[in-house]
């Protein structure tokens, strides 16, 4: 999977590797702008009061 | 050595195998994993954190321009300013008062809102801290109880544990200043709605004391108890007599 990614990518080693850089950064921004908050909504699990 | 042992050697190409997808599938899913718990028991709650500092600090402002501090006068006995005034129960869901324990760190402010739901107020980005609803209000006899999350969503009492006899905890709401001191810590199971009573654990009680119940989870990383901090009122002072010098620096930047 990752293997082939790599393939796949165009020019020398570095461009590869500043490309991938790239997409990691870009996928940690959307899961933390967007998936994170969604998941928590979901697993919400910490409760904090009291009550019968 | 010649120059083709240091060529790499050709190894068997390799397709891609499922078992090879599916292990990075694996990896992948663990790491978002860690990333999120990262994320939500640490990155979110400085995030969040802020927010909810910032939220305090305008909602201060909204109330109108503050009075300087009076200069400090060692001669002078504290004055007295009677019984507090006690603020109209607010609309749900609303934020009515700011909280300041120096304990919890010298710029450590937090909005009260009104009630304890969780999507509402207790996870929300400018409140963090809820008072439960039919609670006594700040300054009234009997108790003024919050509920705030010790880990995610602003960690808002994250060192509700590390309160130590006589700390000072801070309420203000347009009326004034109300001043507690915190006085002991109790462990309960999460039914243990007796920690809310006017005379906190004890069944119709005449209410005589002005006490400030603050409750979080417990322990760690676990919702299986709840830790219930008390503190007893000190005293007050009017809007118009300044904030107490421990909590003026909130707000000077205001005037």
């Amino acid at each position: 999977m990752y293997g082939a990614l790599w393939r796949v990518l165009p020019g020398p080693w570095w461009v590869r590797v500043l490309i991938l850089l790239l997409l990691a950064a870009a996928t940690l921004y959307a899961l933390v702008t967007w998936v994170f908050p969604w998941v928590d909504t979901i697993v919400n699990v910490q409760e904090a009061t009291v009550e019968e | 050595m010649t120059s083709d042992a240091l060529r790499p050697r050709r190894r068997p190409r390799r397709g891609v195998s499922i078992i090879g997808v599916f292990g990075e599938l694996l990896i992948t899913a663990g790491l978002l994993v860690v990333l999120f718990l990262g994320w939500q028991v640490w990155w979110n709650d400085i995030v969040v954190g802020g927010q909810q500092a910032t939220a305090a600090q305008e909602l201060t402002e909204q109330w109108g321009p503050i009075e300087p501090a009076p200069s400090p006068d060692p001669s002078s006995e504290p004055q007295d300013y009677g019984d507090p005034v006690v603020s109209a129960v607010a609309a749900e869901h609303s934020g009515f008062a700011t909280i300041y324990v120096p304990r919890f760190g010298a710029d450590w402010q937090r909005v009260v809102g009104e009630g304890v739901d969780m999507s509402e107020v207790l996870n929300d980005t400018t409140l963090g801290v809820g008072h439960y609803e039919g609670t006594q209000m700040p300054g009234e006899v009997g108790n003024f109880a919050v509920a705030a999350h010790r880990q995610t969503h602003g960690g808002s009492f994250n060192q509700i544990n590390q309160l130590a006899i006589g700390d000072p905890i801070y309420v203000a709401t347009a009326d004034g200043y109300y001043t507690y001191r915190y006085r002991s810590t109790e462990y309960v199971l999460p039914s243990g709605v007796g920690v809310l009573d006017p005379v906190p654990q004890v069944d119709n009680a005449q209410a005589g004391d002005r006490i400030i119940t603050l409750t979080a989870c417990n322990p760690l990383f676990s919702t299986a108890e709840r830790i219930v901090a008390y503190g007893v009122m000190e005293s007050w002072q009017p809007r118009s007599a300044g904030p107490p010098a421990e909590i003026a620096h909130f707000f000077s930047g205001a005037a």
